[in-house]
């Protein structure tokens, strides 16, 4: 009310001045464009450097003609990929892990978050912000012991985990639980506290309130938690480059650095396909559902 | 003081079984046991071997004998640990600056172009963060390689180069890094974004009405309001940056002649391929007291935050 009068005051002197404060803004924008669209060229150009590589054959890549252009695009590299049987376990082995860390996450997460933010127990609040610490342990911390430990099992009780597929599912996990356990406490904790006292008034008991209250309610923030694992699991390159090694045991980043960029000559326009399937259902999750994947992103500060 | 009530009843003998199932049934435990998987999780893989490294980095290259501090003693007689530290602390420092300030600047452009056309600005901008950093690393790759570099040619066009992106120590330090704030830099974007969006337009309307100019409005009102988010940002950045492994293995694996190592890389490199692991675990603790001290700065943040809520 105070600053509506005031501008109405200050009015009649300023009358020109306002003219060319719209112009400043009129060329602020011009100049935002013009940045934005060079930003943008400098995002995007690996993206699209490997979609234009993709689409070339052996001969036009090592032929001295413009790189950014295809004389003779051809579907050639994305046929053989997906009729190639490696590829396509490479494929299977990272959506079966991905698929299956996500349950377990959620499995392991979603109890835990309504456990430490509504049943508050001797500690609970200790172990929330404990479970955040633990997301700030690094990787690249553990894979030595890891593996040292994986080969002590292996010595003395006779369980091979060192070359399979399937102990990326114990691993994965502790990349992908504390924190999808961190935003669902947050998610959970803005739930006003008179929705569960209803809940139990009624009769229900604490699965019901999870299943029926919770879960429904806190949908958004469950979304952005799966596509945080998916795409985490997904990515991930550093434990299936230190724990797996031969061919039909890889997930898709290490089965293409490690088969396709073997030898003296880099197929490149195979390497660059595979890449380029490999980066899809990220991208795909990330084209539909946008906003669920940056309310993760911006939820808890996370990894960057 | 009710639990306590209801455990009075559990020494009664014949009652046993029905005690057993209250107890079962009592709130705290049924919290605890909902906890229980995350805790063994946190426990078993990720808290025994981290301090499991702490005991491997003492025995000597077999694992037979303790050493000591033998491993750390032979690290700093060698030339080449001292250049991952350095080189650690460069790669990490500079490219969470340059992603800082590329996020800061791309964040205000979009802030100020209509709110319309946010939304798909936004979207593209994004698209380095979503593809999986070993997919991006391989176009870096191949957009470095050193006979059909597509960069060089652009840069030909110019009159420039040929630069050679990963021959080159000093080169390969600045592609590195360059791949990395390519990387990350849209992450910033996004919450430096949602920062900007955050504050009340008006204080703006306020200083404007002080006659505060451009640069005043950004120190005095802008950046006071952004100072919590940019720092958390910056620091897990930090974090994440200095424990990298993807990109300098992708790009480098480390060379030329171990100029572009990071204590990730040179600890994969020495531990599972030279198949030393009590020396790789004693490289890789060599991250600990950079996260120890960013943990302690987060730590601080998340009491103040919950402090702050309640």
């Amino acid at each position: 009310m105070t600053a509506a009068s005031l501008t109405t005051d200050a009015t009649p002197p300023r009358g020109c001045k306002y003219g060319s404060m719209s112009r400043d803004r009129r060329w602020a924008l011009r100049w935002s464009y013009v940045f934005l669209t060079l930003f943008a060229i400098f995002f995007l150009m690996p993206p699209v450097y490997m979609l234009i590589t993709s689409l070339k054959t052996s001969a036009e890549i090592s032929a001295a003609t413009n790189p950014w252009w295809v004389y003779h695009p051809t579907l050639g590299n994305y046929a053989e990929l997906l009729t190639s049987r490696m590829y396509l376990t490479f494929f299977l082995n990272s959506a079966l892990v991905s698929v299956i860390v996500v349950t377990i996450t959620m499995l392991i997460s979603i109890p835990a978050a309504f456990a430490l933010s509504r049943m508050r127990f001797w500690g609970s609040a200790t172990l929330a912000t404990g479970v955040f610490l633990t997301y700030l342990i690094p990787e690249t911390l553990l894979f030595i012991p890891l593996f040292k430990m994986f080969a002590l099992v292996n010595e003395h009780l006779g369980i091979q985990l060192i070359n399979r597929w399937w102990v990326l599912l114990l691993l994965y996990p502790t990349l992908t639980v504390p924190f999808c356990t961190w935003i669902m406490i947050g998610y959970f904790a803005s739930i006003p506290k008179e929705l569960d006292e209803a809940a139990l008034m009624d009769g229900a008991n604490y699965r019901q309130i999870l299943t029926r209250v919770f879960i429904p309610v806190a949908l958004p923030g469950l979304i952005a938690a799966t596509i945080f694992a998916f795409t985490v699991s997904w990515a991930q390159f550093l434990y299936p480059l230190a724990f797996t090694t031969s061919a039909d045991q890889l997930v898709l980043p290490v089965g293409i650095i490690t088969t396709l960029t073997k030898g003296d000559v880099f197929n490149w326009g195979q390497i660059m396909t595979g890449a380029l399937l490999g980066a899809a259902p990220p991208l795909i999750i990330y084209a539909f559902l946008m906003d669920y994947y940056i309310a993760g992103l911006t939820a808890g500060a996370t990894k960057g | 003081m009710v639990d306590a009530a209801l455990e009075s009843p559990v020494s009664v003998g014949p009652r046993r079984r029905s005690a057993l199932r209250r107890a079962l049934q009592r709130k705290s435990t049924i919290a605890f046991l909902m906890t229980l998987p995350l805790l063994l999780l946190v426990a078993l893989l990720v808290l025994y071997p981290a301090l499991y490294s702490i005991h491997l980095a003492t025995l000597n290259k077999s694992m037979e004998r303790f050493v000591g501090f033998g491993n750390f003693l032979f690290l700093f007689k060698r030339e080449t640990f001292w250049m991952v530290v350095q080189q650690s602390c460069i790669f990490a420092i500079t490219a969470v600056i340059f992603k800082a300030l590329i996020g800061f600047i791309v964040a205000h452009f979009v802030h100020n172009i209509p709110s319309r056309g946010q939304r798909k600005w936004r979207g593209m901008l994004l698209v380095p963060w979503v593809i999986p950093p070993a997919m991006s690393c391989l176009a870096w790759l191949w957009l470095f390689d050193p006979s059909y570099s597509a960069l060089n040619w652009l840069l030909a066009l110019f009159g420039v180069g040929p630069v050679p992106w990963t021959g080159e120590a000093a080169w390969a330090r600045f592609s590195v890094i360059l791949v990395n704030v390519w990387i990350g830099a849209p992450f910033f974007m996004i919450m430096y974004l949602a920062a900007l969006k955050s504050v009340p337009e008006q204080l703006y309307e306020a200083a404007a009405i002080d006659g505060a100019n451009w640069w005043q409005r950004m120190w005095y009102v802008t950046l006071p309001m952004m100072r919590n988010i940019m720092a958390i940002t910056a620091l897990f950045s930090l974090i994440v940056t200095f424990a990298n492994f993807d990109i300098v293995r992708i790009l480098t694996a480390g060379g030329p002649i171990d100029r572009t190592h990071v204590f990730a890389t040179w600890a994969f490199w020495i531990g599972i391929q030279g198949n030393d692991i009590p020396l790789g675990a004693s490289v890789s603790l060599f991250m600990v007291p950079i996260l120890t001290v960013a943990a302690v700065f987060i730590l601080r943040d998340i009491n103040r935050r919950a402090g702050e809520m309640s």
